[in-house]
């Protein structure tokens, strides 16, 4: 049976790296262009909270940046894993691509959590809170993921390996987070201020998922960067390659 | 696929044992970890008593990571490892098989001496036998944890330092039912909940882990 085309080319070093080129400036100038509107927006137009004042206007960053941090283990594990299973290169070189973007993600995260914290509860720092702590988790996976990646001088070798450790990471991230948040609220201190779930309004919900849309298409424009220097990175010595380089126009 | 496993658990053994020194290493390394915290802290009964369970379980996952990292490193030197994963056994028992050897020599020491320790930090005597429990059932999935570290290095001269980093994230949820276990019989309330999901974690490790380990190994020999 003959694949299907569309799906059988996304395999091909060449065509993903020409259809990376094609895309980036679509993708890039529309997430500037969500990011901008979605930044004033949130920013100016939309109203005070009544409990927070104007200082909930940072969930504008932290919530898009902690959306896309936890998210993007899964979006690696599952790349490795395609990449382990097929043997597909292109899959392990997106879940290489993935793993520094999913770690600053959770920093952008952890900082803004911090600088909101601060005058909320009084601490940058708050052990009490189950999300921060499995942040951190989190971010010690991606770290120990890039740094057995780093420590391969073999490619195939690193990329095989790391996927076994995405694998097993990603099975193991629901029994962190449970386990940090029963252990959380067992210890919860009475000092922490608890604010309702999100019954948050229309002119408050819009710029946030503008903003969620934009850094959703500005991790996808630095991840096709990151990619199209992963692919020139192992593809260094195919004859397309030099084709391209070499290209009049280029 | 039984008779080999005892083969190889056997042989660990035996090799094991010819070697005390490295035997005793992570024995050594738990008491003197175990033993500076009251001399950074503080000789306070109560405070100790507060922070003991705590202190010996990291103590405890510490010393295990320093037991399982060179699992795999002796017979990968000498080649005995290409040679059992050319053998008709799968790859899986055979790494089960170690794994279960090492756990046998150094970890079940480091059970035995967790109560006496426990007791230097001023625990309560009903709390001891639950802390021994609770890292009963905890170190299978933290020795098949640290085993796939070891595994994912093997090809790696310096595999050691980073084995930390691959494993330690993984094992908070150790931590956190084993404290609570201790927590919990430490105020006189049955500490059954934490222990079950010690339990549950350790099936799960068991079962899973061997399979893992072994895809790793695979690749590492490549």
């Amino acid at each position: 049976m003959p694949l299907p085309r569309w799906f059988h080319v996304l395999g091909s070093p060449p065509y993903v790296y020409r259809l990376a080129d094609v895309c980036r400036p679509w993708i890039g100038w529309l997430a500037l262009l969500l990011l901008v509107v979605g930044a004033f927006a949130g920013l100016v137009l939309a109203p005070p909270d009544y409990q927070m004042g104007d200082s909930f206007r940072i969930i504008y960053v932290h919530v898009p940046a902690a959306y896309l941090g936890t998210r993007l283990y899964l979006l690696l594990a599952i790349a490795a894993a395609v990449g382990f299973i097929w043997r597909i290169k292109l899959a392990h070189a997106v879940a290489a691509s993935v793993a520094p973007l999913g770690a600053a993600f959770v920093i952008v995260a952890m900082a803004t959590g911090a600088i909101w914290g601060k005058p909320m509860w009084g601490t940058y720092w708050q052990w009490g809170d189950a999300r921060l702590v499995s942040w951190l988790v989190q971010l010690f996976l991606y770290l120990g993921y890039m740094a057995l990646r780093a420590s391969f001088e073999d490619r195939d070798q690193a990329d095989r390996v790391s996927a076994i450790l995405a694998v097993v990471g990603i099975v193991n991230v629901p029994i962190i987070y449970y386990s940090v948040e029963w252990w959380t609220t067992l210890h919860q201190g009475p000092t922490i201020m608890k604010f309702d779930r999100p019954s948050i309004t229309v002119d408050m919900l819009i710029p946030l998922l503008m903003m969620i849309a934009g850094f959703v298409l500005c991790f996808v424009w630095l991840l096709l960067n990151r990619l199209q220097g992963e692919i020139v990175e192992r593809e260094r010595d195919a004859r397309w390659l030099q084709q391209l380089a070499t290209e009049p126009g280029k | 696929m039984k008779s080999a496993f005892v083969v190889i658990l056997r042989r660990d053994l035996k090799i094991a044992f010819r070697r005390t020194s490295e035997l005793a290493n992570p024995l050594l390394f738990f008491l003197i970890v175990a033993s500076l915290f009251p001399l950074a802290l503080s000789p306070d009964a109560a405070q100790l008593r507060n922070v003991g369970a705590g202190v010996l379980w990291v103590a405890a996952l510490l010393s295990s990571l320093l037991a399982l990292e060179g699992l795999f490193r002796a017979d990968a030197d000498d080649g005995s490892l290409e040679q059992l994963m050319l053998s008709p056994v799968p790859v899986a028992v055979m790494a089960l098989a170690k794994v279960t050897a090492h756990w046998l020599v150094t970890v079940v020491p480091l059970i035995l001496l967790m109560p006496v320790l426990a007791y230097s930090f001023y625990l309560p005597l009903e709390v001891l036998p639950v802390m021994a429990f609770a890292l009963l059932l905890a170190t299978p999935t933290l020795s098949v944890l640290v085993a796939l570290g070891a595994a994912l290095t093997v090809s790696l001269r310096r595999g050691g330092s980073i084995i930390g980093l691959l494993v330690l994230p993984l094992t908070a949820p150790l931590l956190i039912f084993g404290t609570r276990a201790a927590d919990l019989s430490s105020h006189g309330e049955p500490a059954a909940g934490p222990l079950y999901l010690l339990a549950a974690l350790a099936v799960f490790a068991v079962a899973l882990g061997p399979i893992a380990i072994a895809a790793a190994l695979k690749v590492g020999l490549d």
